[in-house]
């Protein structure tokens, strides 16, 4: 018998540096993201890169921890993961730091562990250094989690000021799912629904998407801040006006009708597997049939364009014909009052 | 299967929307003069300006917005309150979604709980009993804000309250009324407001009953209109047909919800708690006599304002001299004629409260007007 299945709860002591702690991390931590480089255990790990490489951190910090379609590992991976998608690195090594506080459950960290080596398969990632502090109760929601990442690029001409008049705006599926979820599962509404969260490592799609030649010009998944963000950031950073058409935004009906009982709206939510992508106009019939083709991006669809409008600016075109500008969400996301 | 969409994908029918405004055009083309709209309530100023409805009318049809968003007519004394209420020791304060922007004269309530304060919006204000309850050795204040509409919950919970015996639960009452600060906005000499659309979900509460008075004394059209896209755009007709007409009548496009009477049960279980209040003051309206409610004397034990009297600063608060906000709760001023308009007041550092709700005037222009200019 394991000494962890006498203790069920993690206590100061597993952070304390001392024999608890080394048990800890064996157990656990290397059990499931085994691997020789984490295996060797020295203060550093030792890698090779050649060419190119992206670099890039997140800290992880969602409640609650477990929620429809992930938890917290899950997320901590693809989103570190993501990142380096994004600029079309092939991810292959990441880096896990844990704050666990006092009398969190020894059972969910297995579980968040587990769900974190099981999302690394999906990209062939690997958690080569890491490393675990167990803080007092009070002073932690449960679990943080920091994960690190580099990754060899292999298109190098990904870059967020590289839209160009004409480009096409493409989005992989459905969007607002993640912030919908935890919406849902953090105010404990009753609604039967099977609304679950997107989140999901791009690199699969994206290594499709490169095999493929297609040209790529920007391309970024849409996170805290949703569709509006993402869009806003790139028609400031490429000065570029941007002009989407609501009719062809994929929003799931479940998430239209959340939104519709808080006042929010689909562009704003929270995304954590749904990216977005600018394309030569010449390349959108082939990305979409890449896209459709590989996992998760069935809804993948045409939804605007870049012009020279209004620079800076995004436009949204209403099935109506009236326009407005698609801003960026501002401060809290708070339920409307009545 | 979660369905919400349901109930309104019909209401945002593209070729349904631009059929109204075809007929809106050809008959506010038989109007001589301009019809100014003024939509009382928040809610409409936001659908207004997200579905750009303005965008589709004739010339002679104008909105004016009016003063029903509950965060924006809320005086800067009253976020003090709350301010002080929740710097108590062992105190929790809880209150509504974007309250918690608003600006008081010594900062907002989110930079009071960046201080330490425990300040918690909630969207279902039945989440106080279970506040109160897991924190038996504090004390639970909600600040119950709003018009009719969100008046009910505050009674619901303090009538669960009281049965559960739930001591260490108080209140804060801002709830407001509608019909006064119609009063008060007519009552301006240089109002040029002509036609109104009526509140919605105030309505299902209150009934189409309570602006009878309002069309007969001030000769205007009023109809009580839904949310949606072609919820507005088919009362905007109705007024245009009534201007033609020139006549002025109550006319309730939203009877899918409101009825003449409105929700009956909801009235007593308010009028068992609440009584009208004297006076209070509206952010840019100053003070509207019968304009709000206070609780009952019996409750005095759960009325904050009460216990905590000595606590709460008593300073009557104007806005920066800069805002304009008064006016254009007024329908005097339009958001772009005042100076600080989204200069020195925008939704990030709003001056005034028109900018902090997505329901205020100013925030739905900021966001949302200047495409096709």
């Amino acid at each position: 018998m394991s000494h962890l299945k006498a203790n069920k709860t993690v206590q100061l002591s597993h952070g304390g540096g001392g024999k608890e702690m080394n048990r800890l991390i064996k157990d656990i931590f290397f059990k499931a993201f085994d691997n020789p480089i984490l295996r060797s255990e020295e203060d550093a790990a030792r890698l090779h890169f050649s060419g190119y490489t992206a670099f890039t951190t997140d800290s992880f910090t969602v409640a609650p921890l477990f929620f429809a379609g992930g938890d917290i590992g899950k997320l901590a991976i693809a989103g570190t993961v993501n990142d380096l998608a994004m600029m079309g690195a092939e991810p292959q090594f990441l880096s896990s730091s844990f704050i666990i506080e006092e009398g969190f459950a020894i059972d969910d960290l297995k579980v968040i562990v587990t769900s974190m080596a099981n999302e690394l398969k999906r990209s062939g990632a690997r958690i080569v250094c890491g490393d675990t502090k167990v803080v007092p109760r009070g002073c932690a929601d449960g679990l943080f989690i920091n994960t690190s990442g580099v990754g060899r690029i292999i298109n190098n001409e990904i870059s967020v000021k590289n839209l160009q008049d004409g480009d096409a705006i493409i989005v992989s599926r459905d969007i607002g799912r993640h912030g919908a979820a935890i919406l849902m599962a953090r105010e404990g509404l009753a609604l039967e629904s099977d609304l679950t969260s997107d989140c999901a490592s791009l690199w699969p799609i994206v290594e499709q998407l490169i095999a493929a030649n297609i040209e790529i010009h920007a391309m970024r998944d849409a996170t805290r801040g949703g569709l509006s963000a993402v869009l806003n950031e790139w028609a400031s950073a490429s000065d570029v006006g941007i002009e989407v058409n609501e009719s062809a935004i994929p929003v799931s009906s479940e998430v239209s009708g959340l939104c519709e009982l808080y006042g929010f709206e689909p562009f704003d939510l929270a995304n954590e597997g749904t990216f977005i992508l600018a394309v030569p106009q010449t390349s959108v019939a082939a990305t979409l049939e890449v896209m459709k083709t590989f996992c998760h991006c069935e809804q993948a669809a045409l939804i605007g364009h870049v012009n020279q409008i209004k620079p800076g600016k995004v436009i949204l075109n209403t099935p109506w014909g009236s326009r407005r500008f698609l801003d960026v969400p501002q401060g809290e996301l708070l339920p409307r009052i009545c | 299967m979660l369905s919400l969409n349901e109930l309104y994908q019909g209401f945002r029918d593209p070729e349904v929307i631009k059929s109204l405004a075809k007929q809106i055009a050809i008959t506010a083309a038989k109007y001589p003069g301009q019809i100014n709209i003024m939509e009382v309530c928040g809610g409409h100023t936001h659908t207004i300006m997200k579905y750009g409805l303005n965008q589709l009318l004739p010339d002679n049809i104008e909105f004016i917005h009016g003063p029903g968003c509950p965060v924006c007519i809320m005086p800067k004394e009253r976020i003090d309150h709350a301010a002080a209420l929740a710097s108590l020791p062992d105190t929790i304060l809880i209150t509504l979604g974007d309250m918690i922007r608003v600006p008081g004269s010594n900062g907002n309530l989110a930079q009071f709980r960046a201080s330490g304060c425990d300040i918690r919006p909630i969207y279902d204000p039945l989440d106080c009993l279970t506040i109160a309850t897991d924190n038996p050795e504090k004390t639970v204040i909600f600040f119950a804000i709003g018009f009719e509409t969100s008046t009910p919950m505050t009674a619901v919970l303090l009538e669960q309250a009281e049965k559960r015996h739930i001591s260490n639960l108080l209140f804060h009452i801002n709830h407001v009324l509608v019909p006064p600060a119609i009063d008060a906005v007519m009552a301006d000499p240089n109002v040029k407001v002509n036609a109104f659309i009526g509140p919605a979900h105030v309505s299902v509460i209150s009934g189409a009953k309570v602006y009878r008075s309002a069309v007969k004394t001030y000769n205007t059209p009023l109809v009580i209109s839904g949310f949606e896209p072609v919820d507005v755009m088919e009362s905007i007709l109705m007024i245009a047909k009534q201007k033609v007409k020139a006549i002025a009548l109550l006319e309730n496009q939203y009877s899918r919800a409101v009825s003449e009477q409105g929700n009956l049960t909801a009235q007593a279980l308010i009028n068992k708690y609440m009584i009208i209040r004297p006076s209070f003051r509206w952010r840019g309206l100053g003070p509207i006599a019968d304009s709000a409610l206070m609780l009952r004397d019996e409750y005095r034990h759960r009325d904050a304002e009460q216990v905590y009297k000595e606590q709460l600063p008593n300073i009557e608060i104007d806005d920066h001299k800069a805002c304009q906000c008064g006016d254009i709760l007024r329908g005097l001023s339009k958001p772009k004629d005042c100076k600080v308009f989204g200069r020195g007041c925008t939704p990030e550092t709003p001056l005034g409260s028109c900018m902090v709700s997505s329901e205020g005037a100013c925030n739905a222009h900021f966001r949302y007007n200047g495409v096709t200019e």
